[in-house]
């Protein structure tokens, strides 16, 4: 029975990966189906892990377990309500209460993360010695990579007209976003290939067998 | 009491969590622990509320016979399918309201909301993250045309750094002596990678992080209200 549903999984696999490929040729049903039934099972994916790996364990588990330790976790489960509240037009307004409290704590987590991980850590990683390295290659690149970020935070100043030494800088930092730009381009291309070749590794290997990893 | 109490809920949220980074002692220190699992509940609840949303939407869109109104049946049944999969045996480790269906996921070789996961999900993703290849490949057109110095730069960056990672960029300059050893693709890839494209990338950071923090002064100050709609 197992070998049953493996080979059913591996068929709707290929039956699917060519629904999707078919667009290649034109917009048409068996996309668009296939386009469907991926956007409700990612709902409904979605939907179920929340439910199991978010509200049950920090929310009924603690409430079930120990009640009179937990009690205080009614407060974002009415909250939480709340927020469905939204569903319909004329509560909507309830659910401002609950948005305040999301966004009150993104505000304060976000300030602190970021004013920790990119704005101090980053400038302290660049206030580097460049003349310290193994190699003169190494040396260029450090010098590079001071030369780099100090023109690049310049270019996103925009409170001044960029002329005279701030457009010389800002346009020498618009020299190292391009370089940056290119290479993240280079590798999601390169990301998107891979993901291409595991397909056909897939259609050539385990749906048709014709090639052997 | 609509707009007013909520800004003071931001208010005193954002406060205590700040606060709590610089007095790490009671009540500072507890109450943003506690906050910080209020926000993770109510965040699930704000999915839930996504999934629902989807789920009004396409039932209007069905009911008013909209364009295509068929697909989001489909859209519909596999949302119920995966859900209901999901509630009644459960997911992992964890069991649904049937347990965990020893005898159903011995049959199928995962528990069924795994298996319809791990058989169909994935591939659809796969395929659909793989298709931008074709894609990816026009817009590189497009991106690449060197007209000006910056997308010289572009092209020249992300060509090295694609020759770079492949076999072929290692073929190309393989036969380089060791005093060359520099200009061989692999290392100029990885010295492009490590320099000028982390200044690029700290520089976008340290940028977007002092954007981000002024936004969320003005959140916490009560200047920026959009979140509250309008009225």
């Amino acid at each position: 029975m197992e070998q049953f549903f493996t080979t059913l999984g591996i068929w709707l696999g290929a039956l699917f990966t060519f629904a999707i490929f078919s667009f290649l040729y034109k917009d048409n049903p068996f996309y668009k189906t296939a386009e469907q039934i991926f956007v409700g099972l990612s709902a409904g994916y979605w939907f179920v892990y929340t439910i199991f790996f978010i509200l049950i364990p920090n929310l009924y588990n603690p409430l079930t377990q120990d009640f009179s330790a937990n009690w205080i976790k009614l407060i974002p489960a009415i909250l939480g309500l709340m927020m469905l509240m939204r569903l319909i037009p004329k509560t909507e307004w309830v659910s401002r209460f609950p948005i305040s409290v999301i966004i009150g704590t993104t505000s304060g987590v976000f300030f602190l993360r970021y004013l920790k991980s990119d704005v101090l850590n980053q400038l302290t990683a660049t206030m580097i010695n460049p003349f310290i390295g193994d190699s003169w290659v190494t040396v260029i690149g450090r010098l590079m990579l001071i030369v780099g970020t100090i023109c690049g935070v310049i270019y996103f100043y925009f409170s001044k007209k960029h002329t005279g030494a701030l457009g010389v800088s800002a346009k020498i930092g618009i020299y190292f976003l391009m370089v940056s730009f290119g290479a993240a381009f280079g590798y999601t291309a390169m990301a998107r290939i891979s993901l291409l070749i595991g397909r056909l590794q897939f259609l050539l290997g385990d749906w048709l067998g014709i090639i052997h990893p | 009491m609509k707009r007013k109490l909520p800004l003071l809920i931001t208010f005193t949220v954002g406060i205590i969590l700040i606060i709590s980074e610089f007095i790490p002692h009671k009540p500072f220190g507890q109450l943003s622990g506690e906050l910080e699992i209020w926000f993770l509940i109510i965040s699930g609840f704000a999915i839930l509320l996504g999934q629902l949303s989807l789920f009004k939407v396409n039932i209007i869109k069905i009911k008013f016979k909209q364009r295509d109104w068929q697909f989001y049946v489909v859209t519909l049944l596999s949302f119920i399918f995966m859900v209901t999969l999901g509630f009644l045996w459960g997911t992992g480790n964890s069991a649904g309201i049937l347990g965990h269906g020893e005898s159903i996921s011995g049959a199928m070789g995962y528990k069924p909301f795994d298996f319809l996961f791990h058989n169909v999900y994935q591939h659809l993703q796969a395929t659909m993250f793989s298709l931008l290849a074709f894609f990816i490949a026009s817009a590189a057109y497009r991106a690449f045309i060197g007209r000006t110095v910056e997308s010289n730069l572009l092209l020249a960056a992300a060509v090295l750094v694609m020759l770079g990672n492949t076999t072929f960029g290692v073929l190309l300059t393989g036969w380089l002596p060791d005093s060359l050893k520099f200009l061989h693709l692999p290392n100029v890839s990885e010295f492009i990678m490590t320099f000028p494209t982390t200044a690029g990338q700290r520089a976008i950071m340290i940028g977007a992080g002092l954007g981000i923090i002024g936004s969320s002064l003005r959140i916490i100050l009560g200047i920026e209200r959009s979140y509250l709609g309008g009225e």
